[in-house]
């Protein structure tokens, strides 16, 4: 039987993909994103699908981490707040060598170290452990209070999803890491505009976004979550902005399901684990955007 | 029991400067001497219990003791999950400090009443409990707590309590449990702030012609299991008293190694009766009317000792 590496990273050719391309890393979490699903009949696809290219971007080209020193004392911290997407960390970190790729395999499985929700427990490169909605974001303020306190300049970059932003805990922090002027600190939103049940427009608005954010005293500005250059000049911008003395958030406008025609926008893909002939379809349609 | 947390939190500071403490908003002029000693290593975290745990949390992944200090039920209850989830399963080094355990804040209403604390904080894998019984006990706790890694919890109880050891407790390592008084008849078993109502039952029953052993449990969990067992061991019964509901708590604990141990000792328990308390008052009238005050811990101990003699000598 084909290896799972084999089976994702066939026409690659001998030297592998270049994960240091963020669109190649992108298609590589969603390449490996739709086998995890698949195999383990797990759920989130959507999700996986729109933050691929912002953990792409990060992975690829901003965050400064090594594989083969995940502990490393000032390396840049990566917190998925909204767990339920773990199945893309997971890939990227494989993808990036910080475990083998085949060991994606093992994701929900019994006895396995890859759970739905991103664990840390055994797992290189993972920071923390979530799940639960809500609390990333102040742990990303904990640490980054803990590096400026320091006076290191290492960044902590955390990633909400949009539904997410309904729990209150979210804004608490968002208040601290203004309140403690934390200009190391990125967050990201998984703008997809859908939550679990419905859209976020219908369950608890958050329009006007960026100017909320603003009014907590964070620097906020919209970009295409799927434009990974896009992505990166964001990045940049909100990594020059170290010294202003107030944390970045970067709402990136994604779509649910990206990738797959069928998946797009459709919240039956929050749960759904693609199986039989979607999964074939959906297989058809990523391999026709190998990069 | 307060202040000599913060006395003891001060040395510890003053050795180490990478113990830091959060409050959520309070501890107005208890907290005045860290503010002006160590204004480097106390911040404010707003009224954000939740957002104050999970950075705390964060605070600790780079290398500090964060103590997270609060009143009553604000540092648990609030932030329960955060505390779970993003201090005890991640091994954090984040003290959680409560003050005002049992009934302190009694006139203050039933939300101020920490009386469930015990039980759900002792539930969580990986968070060490301390309840010290007196300012001499909270100081031992303290110092023991920040020498000890990974998450724990201190319930403290107010300012200016009676000391009941008398003199500082030194060499103090958790989870000894600590004897008071020696008896022969029953063992009062206390953990908390509710020891002295347990030294002055004993008192009383010293009257009556009781000699009761008090020891108090100035850590919930772990158990110390080797005295508890010795005491199953040496008496018919025990009385265990807190101030926390009698469900899940220290009690609970002693219970639970009984049973297991199989030993023919009985173990009754003081404490609330799964209620709230809607009595308005102070704490001692609280005590008194929820039947955990000095008198009412005699009366059921001199009790349990009378149903004995009865049966001693054979009448119904």
């Amino acid at each position: 039987m084909e290896s799972y590496e084999a089976l994702v990273h066939r026409g690659f050719g001998e030297g592998g993909p270049d994960v240091q391309d963020p669109r190649t890393l992108a298609w590589l979490i969603r390449r490996n994103g739709l086998e995890m699903t698949h195999l383990s009949r797990g759920s989130h696809i959507g999700s996986v699908f729109s933050v691929a290219e912002i953990l792409a971007v990060l992975y690829a080209r901003v965050l400064r981490v090594d594989p083969k020193a995940p502990d490393w004392a000032d390396r840049d911290r990566l917190i998925l707040s909204k767990g339920h997407a773990g199945s893309a960390v997971y890939a990227a970190l494989a993808e990036t060598g910080f475990f083998p790729v085949e060991q994606l395999k093992t994701h929900y499985a019994d006895g396995s170290i890859l759970s739905g929700h991103v664990s840390h427990k055994g797992v290189p490169g993972v920071e923390i452990s979530t799940g639960s909605l809500g609390h990333g974001l102040a742990i990303g303020a904990g640490m980054a209070l803990g590096a400026k306190m320091d006076g290191k300049d290492w960044r902590v970059y955390v990633i909400l999803g949009d539904g997410e932003c309904d729990e209150g805990a979210v804004w608490e922090a968002a208040l601290q890491a203004a309140q403690y002027g934390l200009d190391r600190l990125i967050a990201f939103v998984d703008y997809n505009h859908m939550q679990s049940l419905d859209t976020v427009e219908n369950t608890l608005r958050l329009e006007p976004f960026e100017a909320k954010w603003r009014d907590f005293g964070w620097q906020a500005e919209r970009v295409d979550g799927h434009d990974t250059d896009a992505l990166e000049e964001a990045l940049t911008r909100a990594g020059n902005r170290a010294g202003s003395g107030r944390p970045s958030v970067i709402l990136a406008h994604t779509v649910k399901g990206k990738g797959v025609s069928f998946m797009e926008n459709n919240i039956l893909w929050h749960y759904r684990t693609p199986q039989g002939e979607e999964y074939e379809a959906a297989l058809k349609e990523l391999e026709a955007q190998r990069p | 029991m307060r202040d000599a947390f913060v006395s003891a939190l001060l040395e510890e500071m003053a050795a180490n400067d990478r113990i830091v403490l959060v409050t959520g908003d309070l501890g107005f002029g208890v907290l005045r001497p860290v503010w002006e000693r160590f204004p480097k290593q106390i911040l404010n975290a707003g009224i954000a219990e939740q957002a104050m745990v999970g950075l705390a949390s964060g605070l600790a992944a780079t290398g500090r003791t964060v103590l997270v200090y609060s009143i009553g039920n604000f540092p648990t209850l609030r932030p329960l999950e955060q505390i779970r989830n993003d201090c005890a399963y991640h091994g954090a080094d984040v003290k959680i400090i409560c003050v005002g355990g049992g009934f302190v804040y009694g006139s203050l209403g039933m939300s101020h009443h920490a009386t469930e604390d015990l039980s759900i904080l002792r539930a969580l894998p990986g968070v060490r409990c301390y309840a010290p019984g007196d300012p001499a006990e909270a100081v031992a706790a303290t110092r023991d707590m920040l020498h000890t890694a990974g998450t724990c919890y201190l319930r403290l109880g107010r300012g200016n309590e009676p000391r009941v050891h008398p003199g500082p407790v030194t060499g103090w390592k958790s989870p000894e449990a600590l004897t008071l008084r020696r008896g022969k008849d029953i063992a009062l078993l206390s953990c908390g702030g509710i020891l002295t109502q347990a030294m002055e039952a004993a008192g009383i029953l010293a009257e009556k012609g009781i000699e009761a052993e008090v020891v108090s449990f100035p850590c919930l969990k772990p158990l110390d299991e080797e005295r508890v067992r010795a005491l199953l061991a040496r008496y018919p019964d025990l009385l265990t008293v807190e101030e926390n509901t009698i469900v899940g708590g220290f009690g609970s604990a002693v219970c639970e190694l009984a049973a297991e141990a199989g030993s023919g000792c009985r173990v009754h328990r003081i404490g609330l009766r799964d209620c709230y308390a809607s009595v308005v008052g102070s704490q001692q009238y609280l005590r008194k009317i929820y039947g955990m005050d000095g008198a009412a811990i005699a009366e059921k101990a001199a009790a349990i000792i009378n149903e004995k003699r009865t049966d001693a000598r054979g009448n119904p």
